[in-house]
């Protein structure tokens, strides 16, 4: 994304005069823009200034090795106010922020707000916008973000809902997200020796140990531009016909295709790594969803149904 | 250079300056002779289309340009801006208040709302407001808002207008008209949802926002809207969405070391063997007999319900339908 340019160049000056001495690259970070960019942005405000545009009228700036600083500002002191816009943005993530149990210090986060509404004048309206997140969540928010605090390892108890199995496992926090309305902790996970997503709805039990989190160089922290939920390759596809009253399941996993049906259903081609977990699924749905492909899989249902029937 | 050519941008920065150097109104001649750049114009006409798109161009980017008189003898409008209006005021951010609102930089997910926020940043920066980006480390919070309705709902929401529009009850169902007077958005397990009072239905909802279509109109007067005081705009969600609420309770056996995500939600009350095989008595509360079955009947001959009969009888009623409907391939392009 390249930033309109005016608005950055009425933002320069006082973020000179703020930062006297600033590293040319240090500045082009902070506005997001590559360090040619910023030089010409430099050169061209060098030719603006007040009516008479003498030269004690000019934006005038020296720069010494690769740092610049402002020596006349032209009466451009202070940046621009955030527009309704830009406020809005940045208010409502700070009360979203707030309204997260145990991601951030709520009070920091109050009085941070507190601070910007009265620098851009005027508060607006409260609690637009909230992020709401389970019980289950709260409680291992708050033990997870101790441990990435003091920098220790934890040993979690963690139900794998894809295989539903709960084990044990000794892990090295590395984040605590909150990824599509949910929370998650980034480890690397000693026994798969890999980084793993630990949904936090699904860890039972936290203990923190004494010995620190070490995750190795080579744990690398996950990709998250592309949304959790990438194809992988050990992974299966499965087509079903969901009819109406099966057709929420469609929505609430990640499915690749529909293709809605004239009764109000509708055929989802989704992806699974586990076939019990499949099966599962549409057992519970009782006919209301019906397996196209793979016949493997159909089978399979067919055989758990009456399975269940003889035992019952 | 995209948007603003080099020339132009010059110019405006030069306008800025001047407009917030002067007390006096600016006639429109007067910044034509005193800025540079607006010379080279070589008409009238020139001059004032220029200037007319340099005007909205700062109006857009929030620049306050008053427009105005000095005394009952200037003949024509002037212009000037005033600086109080223009600057951003002083803040003086802890630095854990000011990893907090890095934190809120990034939250967004989505174009619209991040490159807002990031605009804001850079401003915070420029009036010398520490903001790492990288602070907070260890806590990513994201929340993802690309519904083309997010944006005007949220804006409908911080004006207090009412809006109306078409929703969809269920992703295949007809779209209906809807007038609201909207309270807040919610994001909830990931989706987002608008929380208000139903002028038609008279009642407090809550819409899914994937399924409010747009444009999304907004009428009546700023303000008008005010939610309920101490309203718990999740809870109302959490509520409307949400499992159904506990209505009883049931007895379900499970096999040994089966069913592990049933006993999560349920209370292990001992041992039990069934049919022969051994296994655990397991308590449920039952939410709504519709979900708790799905969620026993997906393990099969893992599990048997002891209590009630009705959910018994539910459960197997599921066991017979997905039989049924599974004895045979479907052919393709049949149903």
């Amino acid at each position: 994304m390249t930033a309109p340019r005016l608005p950055r160049l009425l933002s320069l000056v006082p973020y000179l005069l703020a930062h006297p001495g600033v590293r040319v690259a240090q500045a082009a970070a902070d506005f997001g823009v590559g360090e040619k960019q910023l030089r010409r942005d430099l050169e061209l405000l060098w030719m603006c200034g007040l009516p008479g545009y003498g030269p004690g009228d000019l934006v005038d700036l020296s720069f010494t090795g690769d740092t610049v600083t402002v020596t006349e500002d032209a009466g451009m002191r202070r940046p621009l106010r955030l527009t309704t816009a830009e406020a809005t943005a940045l208010l409502v993530a700070l009360r979203a922020l707030a309204e997260v149990p145990g991601m951030v210090d709520t009070e920091v986060v109050r009085r941070a707000v507190a601070k910007i509404e009265a620098a851009v004048g005027g508060a607006d309206r409260p609690a637009a916008v909230a992020v709401g997140i389970g019980a289950r969540e709260e409680a291992a928010t708050g033990a997870v973000r101790a441990a990435l605090d003091s920098g220790r390892a934890l040993r979690i108890r963690y139900y794998t809902a894809s295989r539903d199995v709960v084990a044990d496992r000794t892990v090295d926090p590395m984040r605590l997200l909150l990824v599509e309305g949910r929370g998650y902790l980034e480890a690397w996970c000693r026994s798969a020796e890999a980084v793993r997503l630990f949904r936090l709805d699904r860890i039972d039990r936290v203990e923190e140990l004494t010995e620190p989190a070490a995750p190795p160089p080579s744990a690398l922290p996950t990709d998250l531009s592309a949304g959790l939920f990438r194809p992988a390759p050990e992974q299966r596809v499965a087509v079903l016909r969901l009819n109406a009253q099966a057709r929420w399941v469609g929505e609430y996993y990640p499915v690749d295709e529909v293709v809605e049906q004239d009764d109000g259903g509708a055929d989802v081609r989704m992806r699974f790594t586990d076939d019990a977990w499949m099966v599962r699924l549409v057992l519970g749905l009782g006919g209301r969803a019906r397996v196209l492909e793979p016949d493997s899989l159909r089978a399979a249902v067919l055989d758990r149904a009456r399975q269940a029937i003889a035992a019952s | 250079m995209p948007g603003v050519s080099s020339a132009r941008a010059e110019r405006l920065v030069n306008l800025v300056l001047c407009l917030l150097s002067t007390r006096q109104y600016l006639s429109a001649d007067r910044i034509r002779t005193t800025v540079p750049g607006y010379a080279d114009a070589p008409t009238d006409e020139a001059f004032f289309r220029m200037f007319e798109r340099d005007k909205a161009e700062l109006r857009d980017l929030g620049v306050p340009l008053e427009t105005g008189r000095l005394s009952a003898f200037d003949a024509v409008d002037g212009y000037r801006i005033a600086r109080h209006d223009y600057e951003l005021g002083d803040i003086d951010l802890a630095p854990d208040e000011a990893a907090a609102v890095a934190l809120a930089g990034r939250l967004w997910d989505g174009p619209e709302l991040a490159g807002a926020a990031h605009r804001a940043l850079v401003k915070l920066r420029a009036a010398g407001v520490e903001v790492d980006e990288r602070a907070g480390a260890g806590v990513e919070p994201r929340v993802r808002a690309t519904e083309p309705a997010f944006a005007p709902l949220l804006a409908a929401v911080q004006t207090g207008r009412v809006v109306t529009f078409t929703h969809r009850p269920h992703p295949s169902a007809e779209p209906r008209l809807r007038t609201v007077e909207p309270w807040g958005v919610v994001s909830w397990r990931g989706r987002w949802y608008l929380v208000g009072h139903d002028r038609d239905r008279d009642d407090v909802r809550c819409f899914r926002v994937s399924r409010i279509g747009v444009p999304v109109e907004a009428s009546g007067p700023a303000g008008k809207v005010v939610a309920l005081a101490g309203v718990d705009l999740v809870g109302l969600v959490r509520r409307s969405a949400g499992p159904p609420p506990v209505t009883g309770s049931a007895r379900v056996w499970v096999a040994s070391g089966r069913a592990l995500g049933l006993r999560r939600v349920g209370r292990v009350l001992g041992p039990r063997a069934h049919d022969g095989r051994p296994g655990e008595e397991l308590e449920l509360e039952l939410r709504g007999r519709e979900t708790v079955a799905r969620w026993v009947a997906g393990h099969g001959p893992d599990v048997a319900v002891l209590d009630p009969p009705e959910l018994a009888a539910a459960v197997g009623r599921i066991w017979a339908a997905a039989a049924a409907a599974h004895i045979e391939p479907v052919p393709v392009g049949g149903s």
